[in-house]
């Protein structure tokens, strides 16, 4: 398969960053087209900054670039100033290694961690010439497989993918590849490849099912219209993270990115049960890496890239069982190699300033951050965050009594129940901080940043029958937090306060939560210009709200109706037929104690209370102990002496 | 600020710089698109995974001690890219060299390493014009001939850039020192050059239609980029490649006072080069065979 590089390189000069899109990272693989049996581009479909230090993509490219008669290659998003040229001459949309164009792959696989990146799928499928709805493709088209959190409920994109991936990647990838070694849909016909897909653990394939909606707008059924087709389809899970050690060598990048470090997930899975959580809820249960196998990652990776900072990931990585072994042991390890140590995701009460200081030991000590949600003790038990304020307190004070001098604090607003009064708490909290903080330090030149995000309700969550809350009254909300915090300015001078205006998030809202119709809306967003809704200087809400009620409103429903709307019990929910393990009852159980602000425990240190995970996916808790400590290694120098 | 026992560093206090190597080194092919930045950062992780013993800085956060010289522009290639590695023990630089270069991304290749004694002239004493060589595909000789004879005829040519901290104006004539342009030499490239694809230089299948220029610049402050010479030559002569033209820093180094350049590693070399060999882009001697625009 030819490069289309020549055509590209004169375009280059004429873009911004162009390094982005010229390939060559250290630890990337480039095949021989003609010895590859199944050919996979995969593409993270956000800008190359943000798409190439994504986990999920360079576990399945090395994953897949392991099999010898398999080809991976990468694609990232193209920015508009690239995009224009690239129609003006005619330049396909590409893989970043070879240059190979899209359309000539076997399988387009895709990954959605944010639904806002809903068009760039669709400017990536026009730039490649392949048809934009999975109905109009040809056998001589790739198949477009969707995967990642946003997917598990896939029915926006429904129209534009011929398949979605449920849960973990790593096997699912395996058996497509497996499946199409027999035979691809250009040998074998795309209607028998689909039916071959449908047949595989936790494919989905949307063609198969129909969906009849009443007059009221309401889904009435979701039925498989062929007997390949499961009622429901399950998830994957990945058993032992152990026996998948990935990325063994990660992808380092010439261009800067947003994270550049050897990142290990230590774990997988959570069960704080935070209620808005929708990754809590669908990646559960927990399944702890060995401190054995995380201490090889680290080597290996470390030796591999030349980073200088290894990030722990999880989705609260402080509650690893062996979390002060692996900090410690990794610490003492590189200790004197300028090598630093990450914990992105941490909580207040699994916190300790032991932990903080092995993690800053061998490096720079960067602020702290955390996450308590709410900032009212009662919307915390609502969200089932929790995280007392005293815990807070006395985990900063610690923290500036130690030479900290900044935390940085994530909140939400428009979380359900919630009044004026759970965001104002905020203000309380912050001053709280400061002041503990000043006490500690002895000093006033503290600071306390206050993150807000506007909360979106997502499918799989006890959440996903809640009212979304509407921009206006978020925006309000926020206005009247920033003035509360600067009520004292002694203390106000010190927080900063940081959020986006409500809207993005209701547009986030429509495509979390939609069905079918929903499609239609993004198609005509993208017609429109709409590219890299994510980034704030390129989402137009106009666009959004002009599609919505030119499509939607014709059908009976509207923007509102998909967001703002609270849904009932019996309600259709247009994922019904995707089953994340969690039991529906206990889903609406944990809503109904949502709005009883009662708390639910972790299920990893309290009794099972049945959320139907573990039965379902054949799977268990997995926590340490083992007793194991790591290995110090002395470093050995190669090129020195 | 913490007490020192409280930071860690201070625990491990850095060891001082015992020696020091200079590297030259090229940017080829598709890495032509990488910025400075891009490359310092490839060239921090490559010192660590050569194992190399680089001295870093003292401080809350430490880092290695690569010092950078006159690095190209982004989107122009290079023969001659300098940087300075500050050592804690000293290291034969034939090994550093290829220890380095083996790390390195493919199209950042290292040339040549040399030891210098510690209290050397900084490398930026050691150059002050660069010599370049554009490419101009879809732009016949005889016209880039002409633009440039037009452009050496001014007194001074003023074009503007802009730049993140505003607009820029630089005299292109002032720093532009001498031009060379020869059809041989055009011919040679597109029959004997590299691989299209691979480099990136040449892939320009119609040989006649590509004119080539080699100019020597000053170093002024701002400095002249090929981009400006190429916007001179519009402003003069209303030169207007088709494509973007392609750039390639051949060397850098001292003028002398025939308008050509010495080597800064000319005095302090004891190796020879240990970097591959790349036919197509050695530096083109200003021979006596090539007709001089100016001087």
């Amino acid at each position: 398969m030819e490069s289309v590089f020549s055509a590209l390189e004169p375009l280059l000069p004429r873009v911004a960053k162009p390094v982005q899109y010229i390939g060559g990272e250290l630890n990337s693989t480039t095949k021989d087209w003609g010895e590859a049996a199944v050919r996979w581009a995969l593409m993270y479909p956000d800008a190359y900054e943000v798409g190439l230090p994504n986990q999920g993509l360079m576990i399945l490219y090395e994953l897949l670039n392991e099999q010898p008669d398999v080809l991976a290659e990468r694609a990232y998003a193209v920015w508009p100033d690239l995009e224009a040229l690239m129609r003006e001459h005619r330049v396909p949309h590409f893989t970043v290694e070879a240059h190979r164009p899209l359309d000539a792959f076997d399988v387009l696989g895709v990954s959605f961690a944010t639904e806002l990146c809903y068009t760039n799928l669709l400017t990536a499928l026009d730039l490649a010439g392949i048809p934009l709805r999975a109905a109009d493709r040809g056998d001589e088209h790739p198949l477009v497989v969707a995967g990642g959190h946003a997917v598990f409920n896939p029915e926006p994109i429904a129209d534009f993918i011929d398949a979605a991936v449920l849960g973990d990647g790593e096997q699912a990838v395996l058996d497509i590849t497996d499946m199409l070694r027999r035979g691809t849909q250009r040998t074998v016909g795309r209607a028998e490849v689909l039916t071959r897909l449908a047949d595989i653990d936790g494919v989905y394939v949307p063609a198969f099912y129909n969906v009849s909606y009443r007059p009221d707008g309401h889904i009435e059924s979701i039925v498989p219209n062929t007997s390949v087709a499961p009622e429901r389809v399950t998830k994957r899970t990945t058993v032992d993270l152990d026996e998948w050690p990935y990325p063994k060598r990660p992808l380092v990048p010439m261009a800067e990115t947003v994270h550049e470090r050897m990142s290990v997930e230590i774990f997988r899975g959570c069960t704080r049960g935070c209620r808005f959580c929708q990754a809590g809820m669908i990646t559960r249960p927990v399944r702890e890496r060995s401190l054995a196998g995380i201490g090889e990652m680290v080597e290996r990776g470390l030796e591999a890239s030349g980073f200088t900072e290894v990030g722990l990931l999880s989705l609260s990585s402080a509650d690893h069982s062996e979390i002060a072994e692996i900090t410690k042991g990794l610490a003492d390890r590189y200790e004197g190699t300028h090598t630093t140590l990450s914990l992105p995701s941490t909580r207040v009460d699994a916190f300790n300033i032991d932990l903080a200081n092995e993690i800053s030991r061998n490096g720079r000590r960067s602020g702290l951050t955390f996450a308590p949600e709410g900032g009212s003790e009662r919307i915390r038990r609502v969200i089932n965050k929790m995280v007392s304020e005293e815990d807070l307190i006395r985990t900063v004070s610690a923290a500036f009594a130690h030479g900290w001098r900044q935390v940085k604090l994530y909140f939400m607003c428009g979380l359900p129940t919630e009044t004026d009064e759970d965001v104002l708490a905020i203000a309380g909290v912050a001053h709280r901080v400061i002041k503990a903080g000043r006490a500690a330090s002895g000093r006033n030149d503290v600071r306390c940043t206050i993150s807000i995000g506007g909360f979106v309700p997502k499918p799989h969550t006890p959440f996903q029958w809640a009212a979304q809350c509407d921009p206006d009254t978020v925006d309000d909300r926020l206005r009247k937090l920033r003035a509360a915090i600067n009520t004292d300015r002694r203390l106000g001078r010190n927080i900063g306060m940081r959020y986006h205006d409500g809207k993005p998030a209701l547009i986030e809202g429509l495509l979390s939560r939609g069905d079918r119709r929903v499609g239609r809306v993004i198609e005509r967003v993208w017609r429109a210009g709409g590219r890299f809704d994510g980034w704030s200087e390129h989402f137009d809400y106009q666009h959004w709200t002009d599609a919505a009620a030119a499509e939607l409103e014709p059908l009976g429903v509207s923007l509102a109706w998909f967001t703002t709307r609270a849904r009932l019990k019996d309600e259709v929910l247009p994922w019904r037929h995707l089953d994340s393990g969690l039991d529906p009852d206990w889903l609406w159980d944990d809503w109904q104690d949502a709005l009883a602000a009662r708390e639910q425990d972790d299920c990893r240190w309290t009794p099972c209370f049945d959320c139907g995970v573990c039965p379902s996916t054949g799977t268990d808790i997995q926590v340490g102990p083992s007793g194991t400590v790591l290995i110090p290694l002395t470093p050995v120098s190669v090129a020195g002496d | 600020m913490p007490s020192g026992s409280d930071r860690g560093v201070a625990a491990n206090p850095a060891p001082p710089t015992m020696a020091k190597v200079r590297v030259r080194f090229a940017r080829r092919g598709r890495m032509r698109f990488a910025s400075h930045r891009d490359v310092a950062r490839s060239f921090e992780r490559a010192v660590r995974r050569a194992a190399l013993p680089v001295a870093h800085s003292h401080g809350f956060s430490p880092r290695p001690r690569l010092s950078w010289a006159n690095p190209a522009p982004t989107g122009a290639a290079s023969e001659a890219e300098y940087v300075e590695i500050g050592l804690t023990c000293p290291v034969a630089p034939p090994g550093l060299a290829s220890a380095l270069d083996a790390v390195l991304p493919e199209g950042i290749d290292v040339l040549e390493a040399i030891e210098i004694p510690l209290g050397a002239p900084a490398l930026a004493e050691l150059i002050n014009a660069s010599r370049w060589r554009l490419e101009l595909p879809g732009v016949r000789p005889d016209e880039l001939a002409a633009a440039v004879t037009a452009l050496m005829a001014v007194g001074e040519l003023v074009v503007e850039r802009a730049t993140k901290d505003g607009r820029r104006r630089v005299d292109v004539r002032a720093a532009l020192v001498r031009v060379t342009f020869d059809e041989a030499i055009t011919n040679e490239v597109i029959v004997d050059g590299p691989q299209p694809g691979v480099d990136g230089v040449v892939g320009h299948s119609d040989a006649a239609r590509c004119a080539i220029m080699t100019a020597v610049v000053r170093q002024t402050i701002p400095a002249v980029r090929p981009d400006d010479v190429l916007a001179a030559l519009v402003a003069v002569a209303g030169l207007r490649p088709p494509v973007p033209p392609m750039a390639t820093r051949l060397a850098q180094g001292l003028l002398d006072d025939r308008g050509r350049l010495a080597d800064p590693f000319g005095a302090d070399r004891v190796t020879t080069s240990t970097g591959p060999a790349w036919s197509g882009a050695q530096p083109a001697p200003a021979v006596s065979d090539q007709h001089d625009a100016a001087s």
